[in-house]
């Protein structure tokens, strides 16, 4: 028991010292960019700050170059698709900082059509990255030397991470014997796509994340 | 005389070449037999991952993890079951962490055999291969008397691990432990100062740590260029930090180095494998928490409450509270980073992978200019890509 109650211990003093580094990350941070810092979100111990797209750049160098910053690594640039918003797409930047061990999130919305600015000048890394961003979701990136598609196939057409892209795609190829070779066709299914929607008509929701909660109202019958 | 024209010769590395380590179409524009510009042509072998992951529960999710980097399957279901916990905020048992450690290091030993040795059949050496994957065939074993399945493993779920290992498995891997040393010597001095081997790796290929970082490199790949950076250490999670291991660096950069560090990462895993069997505390190897996690069989055939979790977890799934998260472990290759949106449902709103290999490939052209058109294969090898997580 003493054990347990120790390891607890530990842990709330490991939470607590995660928390203070986290709340001084975030004054530095925000100090840093100041206003152009839109909202800050912090969940599960991630900072998160929302931005302008306009910003990015600037603010990339600036967190890398701040010798307080020193956010040396861009680990990640992807966004996602919110199709009911009037912007719809959100860019992410999840930088890295090998000094002082910590990483951050930047994100910013672009609307369907808009152009965002590159960063693969700043970050070799990003060249790639955004060749993907546009790839996947159709958001085209300025001042980008190489902007081809990078996985789909050659003359592929559509954004297959756009929410409104079919699971199944838009075309099929087969080996045609007639023509002796492959040929795209669009695509055919015997059956009508299922996507079943198995979210419960009960209140699942809110039992399932009641989890101090020892016996949920739904099974004590 | 009229003043010559010189094109630059364009050849076609791929997509069906040995050297390619899986689908790679690689255009070169060559100079003679020099490298002017390389551009690496991915994405056959696309299969949709992220978007297929979007469509499905988050239990159903976890098995694309292992489709991704084949070769060390269980270090990427780390990364999302450690996602979907901290999500969740489950906690996961002891035995679990251990058990999962444990295996994410077997995983990585067999991810630097099949690298080291196929790296080293590139430039020339063919004995490695054999013998590496007779001990791979092995530590496969021990993948499949836990999880059933010697490649696409499907072993670490959210909330520990799938089932408890089978009795006298813990044995026959501390066995295998002390039999694998004499293996990694026998593969090192056919190798480390074979006078060929050095001649195609050493020089070859160097990034400076700068680059490296811009480059987003990770992995073994930072660490041979000189920066002692494992998220093992800088990021413990799961049972890491009580672990007693050291990081190789490497101080050059170039192919040799990245081999060198791989060679002692095997021997350093080596040791936490054998702590985590010398420390393997008993108990559970699952959560507690039924809305997560399977209820155990034998309780499903006498409660109802059972079968009713059960039902409930295969069909409809658990849901996750709505947040965002990047949650990234060290695997073999370089920084596994999962981001995840959930929206509250039972499914993934968006589920990114970031895979170690896809800055590797990105940097082909930035390493192998001026290179020879047969140091660009002995590049490819030493950064140790594999097609399924970089093309997803």
């Amino acid at each position: 028991m003493t054990d347990t109650n120790q390891n607890q211990a530990i842990s709330n003093d490991v939470l607590k010292d995660q928390a203070a580094k986290l709340e001084s990350l975030q004054l530095q941070v925000s100090a840093l960019l100041g206003s152009r810092v839109l909202a800050i979100e912090t969940f599960r111990n991630e900072l998160c700050f929302t931005v302008n797209i306009a910003d990015i750049p600037s603010i990339l160098i600036m967190l890398r170059e701040d010798s307080g910053g020193a956010f040396t690594q861009l680990s990640e640039l992807t966004a996602v698709d919110y199709p009911s918003r009037a912007q719809r797409f959100d860019l992410i930047y999840q930088l890295l900082s090998v000094t002082y061990n910590r990483r951050i999130r930047l994100k910013a919305a672009i609307g369907d059509g808009e152009v965002a600015p590159s960063v693969s000048h700043i970050f070799t890394t990003a060249v790639w990255s955004e060749r993907e961003v546009w790839d996947m979701f159709g958001i085209f990136f300025s001042d980008h030397n190489d902007l081809r598609r990078l996985l789909t196939d050659y003359g592929f057409e559509g954004h297959p991470l756009r929410k409104d892209f079919p699971l199944t795609g838009t075309v099929e190829t087969r080996y045609d014997d007639q023509e002796k070779r492959v040929i795209y066709e669009p695509v055919s299914l015997t059956q009508e796509f299922r996507d079943y929607d198995y979210m419960s008509p009960w209140e699942g929701v809110q039992t399932a994340m009641r989890q101090d909660d020892p016996k949920p109202t739904e099974d004590s019958e | 005389m009229a003043e010559a024209q010189i094109k630059p010769l364009t050849m076609n590395f791929g997509p069906q070449h040995p050297a390619a380590h899986g689908v790679l179409r690689l255009v070169l524009e060559m100079d003679g037999e020099v490298i002017e510009r390389a551009d690496p042509h991915i994405g056959l072998l696309h299969r949709g991952t992220e978007k297929l992951i979007e469509h499905k529960t988050y239990l159903q999710a976890l098995p694309y993890f292992d489709r991704l980097d084949y070769v060390s399957p269980m270090n990427q279901e780390h990364a999302f079951a450690l996602a979907c916990e901290k999500l969740l905020q489950v906690e996961v048992p002891r035995r679990a962490q251990f058990i999962r450690v444990m295996y994410c290091e077997i995983g990585r030993i067999l991810n630097h055999l099949l690298n080291l040795t196929t790296f080293a059949i590139d430039v020339g050496a063919m004995t490695p291969l054999l013998w590496g994957f007779e001990e791979r065939e092995e530590l496969m074993g021990f993948y499949e008397r836990a999880s059933g399945a010697r490649l696409h493993a499907a072993y670490f779920r959210p909330g520990g691990v799938h089932q408890d290992l089978p009795e006298g498995l813990l044995d026959d891997i501390l066995d295998w432990t002390n039999r694998y040393p004499a293996f990694i010597d026998d593969l090192e001095t056919l190798l480390t100062e074979n006078r060929i081997f050095k001649q195609r790796t050493v020089d070859i290929g160097v990034v400076s740590l700068e680059e490296a970082l811009d480059l987003g490199f990770s992995g073994p790949c930072i660490r041979a260029s000189g920066l002692p950076w494992d998220l093992r250490k800088t990021q413990p999670y799961d049972v890491y930090d009580e672990m007693d291991f050291d990081i190789p660096t490497g101080k050059t950069g170039d192919c040799y180095a990245r081999y060198l560090v791989r060679v002692e990462e095997m021997r350093q895993s080596l040791k936490i494998i054998r702590q985590c069997i010398a420390e393997m505390p008993e108990g559970p190897v699952m959560s507690e928490d039924h809305k997560v996690t399977p209820p155990r069989r034998d309780e499903m055939k006498t409660s109802m409450e059972s079968l009713i979790h059960h039902f409930k977890l295969y069909t409809e799934g658990f849901h996750v509270p709505a947040g965002e998260t990047y949650t990234a472990v060290e695997a073999p290759k370089g920084e596994f980073g999962v981001f995840i949106v959930s929206d509250g449902t039972n499914k993934p709103y968006r589920c990114k992978i970031r895979a170690p290999g896809f800055p590797f490939m990105a940097s082909i052209d930035q390493l192998s200019r001026g290179h020879m058109l047969a140091d660009s294969v002995a590049i490819l090898g030493s950064l140790d890509v594999v097609f399924g997580e970089i093309d997803r």
